[in-house]
């Protein structure tokens, strides 16, 4: 099969699908490539390069198209590039088809098959072709280095000669890919940096990277579980919205740099900073807001420009950032795409087995066959493993206390009921024993039950000097022998002897190793 | 006057190995227990000597001497590893002991009962003792000392296969004669019959008859159990050793015989039912020998088994904060633990949180691996056991296990089929990464697959374990 990329026809997109380096490895794959000539140029790559990794250059979109068996591009296709779409021709690319419906329908028609790489189900095999991942991954990082760009200070907090620099403070809203890779690469650039997210699940991720937590003091009960909606944050209801904008409020003074990242896929951004946190914020700060797309997480966010408020606030709403760092996301993007036909050549053949039955391809496929097959259904293996379990509710002081008496009366009626069989055993055994063997019957019952108690004390860790110490005593049994070697006939004395030798290596032995072992133990 | 002495000693006596059990709950009151047994042997020894003992003291006193020195050497010269032989070996010697002392007491009842009355007036010591007794004290007595030599016997073969199978000389798979359970049902049968025909006649067939048939029932039990069940045996043996000294001190009438003896017993039972209830099985499956039948297909592992090299492991080792080692059975048997507190030191040196994680049942003897790494001079304060840190694993960078398998099996927790289904284990795939240190790819003990060796996060440091951490260490900086 022939793979082609065309360039990409949007105003100020640089990212290419296809690089010399993902071109080599789709040949070992047993396909062709081919792309158009000047494709990867704004990225970096020339066509010299593509040629001399065996890729055909071809002169016009319209001949790549005609050429190619799959077309490998970024952007979702314009009209007039469906339009050269043909039958049983595959198109990988983001396509987003929850609002792009009228040419999902029209790519259908034409009997063309539609791979979204944005539709790619979130699970542990497919994150190798996850690119809206890689590119978020990259969004994050650039929004940090743009913030730093527009902003007027140093990141780290600094002493020198010159005078005192305080860290800048930076707030990281929503920690998904994008806000976690913001987080690494503000903290790794010094500055102080506070992360929030709704799902309370991702503290510790925020933590790891080297963030800190902002908590919200509210109900966990009333928390969606983010491990039902794929991984993404679901909704929040408007109690938790109000608490979280009044935490905002309260720490926007204080804060630098904000950068927002919270969306949620084929929904609106919702607004978490407001005109007047803006207004509070010093001047010099900066939002980037990478929800901007979607309407930005801030209320003031212009869409692909860079704004100043009055109050010297810089606010900024690009949506292409991993644009501007053409060279990685193409090579990150690219990789995806080269994934993506390796699940797809299963044989490394050369040939295309769509197998609607896999989850990832039947989940990121949005036209098959002539019609239309988004959404998908559920993948059969779960996105992120459900919670394991409820926590233990917490007990009233009531509850508690009648559970401690429900546990007590269990407790006392058990050994109530030992403690009458043992003495209903016991008597029976009276009734009929001699007195010599109660007497002796009464010593031994006595000593079992000590030694139940005691040996349950006993430390894990000193179980084997328990049992060497508990093999020398048992050769107490010398004393039987003790008793029998003077009487008797030589047979006697002979057995009695020997016994008492053999008790005599054990009790040595057992007490010499035990002291042995329990000298080793040491502390730290 | 010499017996209220030698009574105020056995009490004293009993007092002090109480104490010395008592002891052991901590690490350092343990150095302290020791002294208080050793010091209630000697006085129990000396006090039987002096009072009840009849003669031929300076005899006694040269075998306890002979004994003792051989005692001696041995525990000089043992390996930690080869402790869970060692005890095995000498609850053989106690059951031995048991019989003997049994047949010795049989003897002099027939002696006994076989002299008038103006003899018996002259006797002394233990022969007196039984010279009062009446009739009804006699058949108890002849109870008494039937069972002290039935359970003396089946310890002393049973200890004597378990000392083979841990010390390799006899194979460690469970194995059975043709007959299997029916063997043992039977000898013990014929025990039963044995001890009607010695109630009422007093011969000496009988009892040798019981006696043959007890050795064969401990033989072929233990032969029965496999490798992996030895904690739970050895556990069982001692306490069996127990219940034979307590059976024969009520046939001598000895209270400090019955109260070591009770003593001894009940702990071996603790020990065993701590070991049991660690697998998640019942103590009667495990007597019974061999893994109940499960119950459907065992879950397919998918997957491959990735191997790494020393250097592999030892960049994750540099680079991680928290470790926490796994050791286990192959530990000992590559004498490896003096190169894992080598390990130790240095990643602790690197300021790195490392602690061990023991399962009850790792090794071959409960708290086997305690006594190897306090050997190998690792503080016992980063020696956790598992509950304590069966939760720190989702925050441990590397786990590392060495030599052990079936404690460290997800399986038990993810496949209710699987024949170890339920048992409680260390759930080290959780760390972020996970190193396991195995001579080969085969099955451990129990033959089951290990899941976790497939696992995306663990990686197989294959080679004997003691080979592969000397080769790691000059790695580790």
């Amino acid at each position: 099969m022939k793979i082609g990329t065309p360039k990409e026809i949007f105003d100020g997109e640089c990212r290419v699908a296809m690089t010399p380096e993902s071109a080599t490895a789709l040949q070992k794959l047993g396909h062709e490539c081919a792309i158009e000539t000047g494709a990867g140029l704004k990225a970096g790559f020339s066509d010299a390069a593509y040629e001399a990794a065996g890729v055909e250059v071809v002169k016009t979109a319209a001949a790549l198209y005609k050429v190619a068996d799959i077309v490998a591009k970024v952007r979702p296709p314009s009209e007039t590039e469906v339009k050269r779409l043909r039958k049983s021709q595959t198109l990988i690319s983001f396509f987003y088809p929850g609002s792009n419906e009228a040419l999902m329908a029209q790519a259908a028609d034409k009997g063309a098959t539609v791979i979204a790489m944005d539709m790619v189900p979130r699970i542990s095999r497919a994150q190798k072709m996850d690119a809206l991942s890689s590119m978020a991954n990259i969004a994050g990082y650039r929004a940090v280095i743009e913030a730093g760009n527009n902003f007027g200070r140093f990141f780290t907090g600094q002493v020198t000669a010159a005078g005192k620099v305080p860290p800048a403070k930076v707030l990281v809203i929503g920690a998904g890919v994008a806000g976690l890779a913001a987080i690494g690469t503000a903290t790794s650039l010094g500055a102080i940096t506070y992360a929030f997210d709704v799902r309370p699940e991702v503290a510790e991720q925020i933590e790891s990277m080297g963030a800190e937590f902002v908590f919200l003091e509210f109900d966990d009960s009333e928390l969606p579980d983010g491990a039902a909606t794929g991984g993404y944050a679901p909704p929040s209801s408007p109690e938790f919205q109000a608490k979280q904008l009044e935490k905002f409020r309260e720490i926007a003074p204080d804060i630098d740099i904000v950068i927002s990242t919270a969306l949620i896929p084929n929904r609106p951004a919702p607004v978490l900073w407001t005109k007047d946190m803006v207004e509070s914020m010093k001047p010099g700060s900066v939002i980037v807001d990478l929800a901007a797309e979607r309407g930005g997480n801030c209320e003031l966010t212009v869409m692909d420009e860079k704004i100043v408020t009055e109050n010297g606030v810089t606010i900024i709403g690009y949506t292409d950032f991993p644009s501007r760092m053409a060279a990685q996301s193409s090579t990150l993007y690219a990789t995806n795409v080269r994934h993506m036909m390796a699940d797809l050549t299963p044989e490394k053949d050369g040939a295309i087995n769509h197998d609607m039955d896999d989850d990832v391809i039947r989940g990121a496929t949005v036209t098959h066959d002539n019609a239309v097959t988004f959404p998908p259904p559920p993948p059969k293996v779960q996105a992120i493993a459900a919670k394991p379990k409820e926590k233990p509710k917490e007990l009233t002081p009531e509850e508690r206390k009648a559970q401690e008496v429900a546990e007590f009366k269990a407790q006392t009626k058990q050994q109530v009921t030992l403690l009458a069989v043992g003495a209903a055993v016991l008597l029976g055994v009276g009734l009929v024993a001699p007195a010599s063997f109660m007497q002796h019957f009464i010593v031994f019952v006595l000593a079992v039950f000590v030694g139940f108690q005691v040996i349950w004390n006993v430390s894990h860790s000193l179980h084997t000097p328990l049992m060497a110490v508990t093999n020398a005593i048992s050769s107490i049994i010398i004393l039987g022998a003790l008793m029998q070697i003077g009487s008797g006939s030589f047979l006697v004395i002979l057995l009695a002897a020997l016994s008492i030798f053999m008790a005599g290596i054990n009790i040595f032995g057992g007490f010499l190793v035990t002291r042995r072992m329990l000298a080793m133990f040491q502390k730290s | 006057m010499e017996f209220g002495f030698t009574t105020a000693a056995y009490v004293v006596a009993a007092v002090l190995f109480i104490l010395s059990l008592g002891g052991l709950s901590g690490q350092e009151s343990a150095k302290r227990a020791v002294w208080y047994g050793i010091v209630g042997m000697a006085l129990a020894v000396a006090a039987t000597l002096i009072g009840p003992g009849s003669g031929l003291w300076l005899l006694s006193l040269l075998l306890i001497a002979a004994g003792g020195s051989i005692g001696y050497v041995v525990a000089q010269r043992v390996q930690m590893t080869e402790m869970p032989q060692l005890v095995a070996a000498m609850h053989s010697l106690v059951g031995l002991a048991a019989v003997f002392v049994g047949f010795n007491a049989h003897f002099e009842l027939g002696n006994v009962l076989a002299m008038d009355d103006t003899a018996r007036a002259t006797l002394d010591g233990f022969a007196a003792l039984l010279a009062k007794k009446n009739a009804v004290e006699i058949n108890i007595l002849r109870v008494e000392l039937f069972l002290g030599i039935f359970i003396g016997a089946i310890t002393f073969t049973g200890s004597v296969i378990a000392y083979g199978k841990l010390a390799g000389k006899v194979t460690s798979a469970a194995t059975k004669l043709p007959g299997g359970h029916a063997l043992n049902a039977a000898a013990a049968a014929l025990s039963l019959l044995c001890l009607i025909w010695y109630f009422n006649t007093g011969g000496f067939f009988p009892l040798l008859l019981m006696t043959l048939a007890a050795l064969f029932i401990g033989y072929h039990l233990i032969m029965g159990i496999g490798g992996a069940d030895m904690p739970v045996v050895v556990s069982m043996l001692n306490s069996y050793s127990g219940w034979a000294a307590a059976a024969i001190g009520f046939s001598l009438g000895n209270d400090l015989l019955i109260v070591v003896g009770a003593l001894v017993g009940s702990s071996g039972a603790i020990l065993s039912y701590i070991m049991c209830k660690a697998m998640n099985r019942h103590f009667v499956s495990v007597i019974l020998g061999g893994f109940g039948g499960a119950s459907g297909p065992a879950m397919e592992v998918e997957g491959e088994q990735v191997a790494i090299e020393a250097d592999g492991v030892a960049q994750a080792l540099n680079d991680a904060d928290s470790v926490i080692i796994i050791p286990g059975y192959g530990m000992a048997v590559a004498q490896a633990q003096q190169s894992v507190s080598e390990l130790v030191r240095k990643l602790r040196a690197a300021g790195k949180n490392v602690r061990f994680a023991i399962h009850p049942v790792a090794g071959r003897l409960p708290g086997h691996m305690n006594v190897l790494l306090a050997e190998a001079k690792v503080p016992y304060d980063i020696v956790m056991e598992m509950d304590e840190i069966n939760d720190d694993f989702p925050d441990t960078d590397v786990a590392i296990v060495i030599g052990s398998n079936d404690i460290v099996n997800p399986a038990a927790q993810e496949d209710p089929n699987s024949p170890i289904a339920g048992m409680p284990v260390l759930e080290c795939w959780k760390a972020k990464q996970v190193f396991v240190s195995k001579r080969g790819q085969g099955t451990g003990y129990s033959g089951i697959e290990n899941p976790l060796f497939f696992k995306d996060n663990t990686r197989m440091f294959y080679g004997d374990a003691k080979a592969s951490l000397d080769k790691l260490l000059p790695m580790i900086d």
